[in-house]
């Protein structure tokens, strides 16, 4: 999103529900604006609940900022797509995008959240992991 | 070991008709203890690397391995993709153009330490390396063609038992005992597969 504030950590919010990730992205919209860049996917590559490197790797590249972006995912195919998805990037990329162990919507709400303060990615990381911890 | 390109290709469709055709039953065993989604998955993923041939089979065996890992790693959509994925994309960078025995047993050596990694599991967990390890242990004891293939049914068959520890599976504790683990079942097809047609070459 263009009027985004470029410079705040990125989310990327992976569901195998495009539903869920949208509903999440929502969601996330509603506390912040567009104060963070953001996107979302959903699905595999035939349209089915799943998920997919590609989609994942687009939606890094359109909620990329450069103090990085935050990756929140529902169950163990999210993540370990999304962990292939950190390693295909280019190398000076994938220090930057963290994948985040929480639960996808409200670790989403709550990273972006810290994100529209304009914390660093870590920090963005820890408060969607500490939540529930 | 050399394959020429129409062993190749064999290999390709081999493999990929090993689990096409026991998607149904891959699905089944899914259904039991995961998300009923690997079979669909898994036939996707072989779908998409039959349509790179003939392309695929003029590779050098190295980059077509590597090929075939980056095609199911995009397509197959489930923690299965990256992760026999990774296991192939491992194996084509480790192995030379004409592997010897022992290149093969460390290279796959090599890419089993690469899906431990990806999947933070070790054998034990009713994983696809309650398969891999043991195959390979005896791959690398000197077993031949027969030895490494019924290695591994029985290897996916001891992962009934078994209680999961990672994956979609661990949500169901020990419920998910008395259920074969279906991507365990899965390698063990594509390991039958590949066995067969590199059986049959050698001896041709």
């Amino acid at each position: 999103m263009s009027s985004a504030n470029a410079r705040n950590v990125g989310i990327v919010i992976v569901s195998h529900s495009p539903k869920i990730a949208e509903g999440a992205a929502d969601m996330v919209r509603q506390m912040v604006g567009s104060a963070v860049p953001l996107a979302w996917t959903g699905g595999d590559v035939d349209g089915g609940l799943g998920t997919n490197v590609a989609g994942i790797l687009e939606a890094i590249e359109t909620a990329w900022s450069p103090a990085g972006v935050a990756v929140l995912v529902d169950l163990g195919g999210a993540e370990t797509n999304s962990e292939m998805a950190v390693e295909m990037l280019a190398e000076d990329r994938r220090a930057r995008v963290v994948v985040c162990n929480a639960p996808v919507v409200e670790g989403a709400v709550i990273a972006a959240t810290e994100s529209s303060g304009g914390s660093s990615l870590a920090a963005v990381k820890r408060s969607a992991e500490e939540f529930y911890a | 070991m050399s394959l020429d390109r129409a062993a190749r290709e064999k290999l390709v469709r081999a493999l990929a008709a090993s689990v096409i055709e026991h998607a149904n039953e891959l699905t089944s065993l899914d259904q039991a203890i995961g998300d009923g989604d690997h079979g669909l998955n898994m036939k996707r993923g072989f779908e998409a690397v039959i349509a790179t041939l003939p392309g695929l089979a003029d590779k050098s065996l190295p980059e077509m391995l590597k090929a075939i890992g980056m095609t199911l790693v995009m397509k197959v959509g489930g923690a299965s993709g990256p992760l026999v994925g990774t296991f192939f994309m491992e194996l084509g960078k480790a192995l030379p153009e004409q592997p010897a025995r022992a290149d093969l047993v460390a290279a796959t050596d090599k890419a089993i330490d690469a899906v431990r990694a990806r999947g933070r599991s070790e054998a034990g967990q009713k994983t696809l390396l309650d398969v891999l390890v043991p195959v390979q242990a005896v791959l690398a004891g000197g077993g031949d063609a027969r030895a490494v293939a019924a290695e591994a049914a029985q290897a996916a068959d001891r992962t009934t038992p078994m209680l999961a520890i990672r994956g979609r599976a661990s949500f169901l504790g020990e419920r998910s005992i008395g259920h074969m683990d279906p991507g365990s079942r899965s390698v063990s097809l594509l390991i039958g597969a590949a066995v067969k047609v590199l059986e049959f070459e050698a001896s041709s």
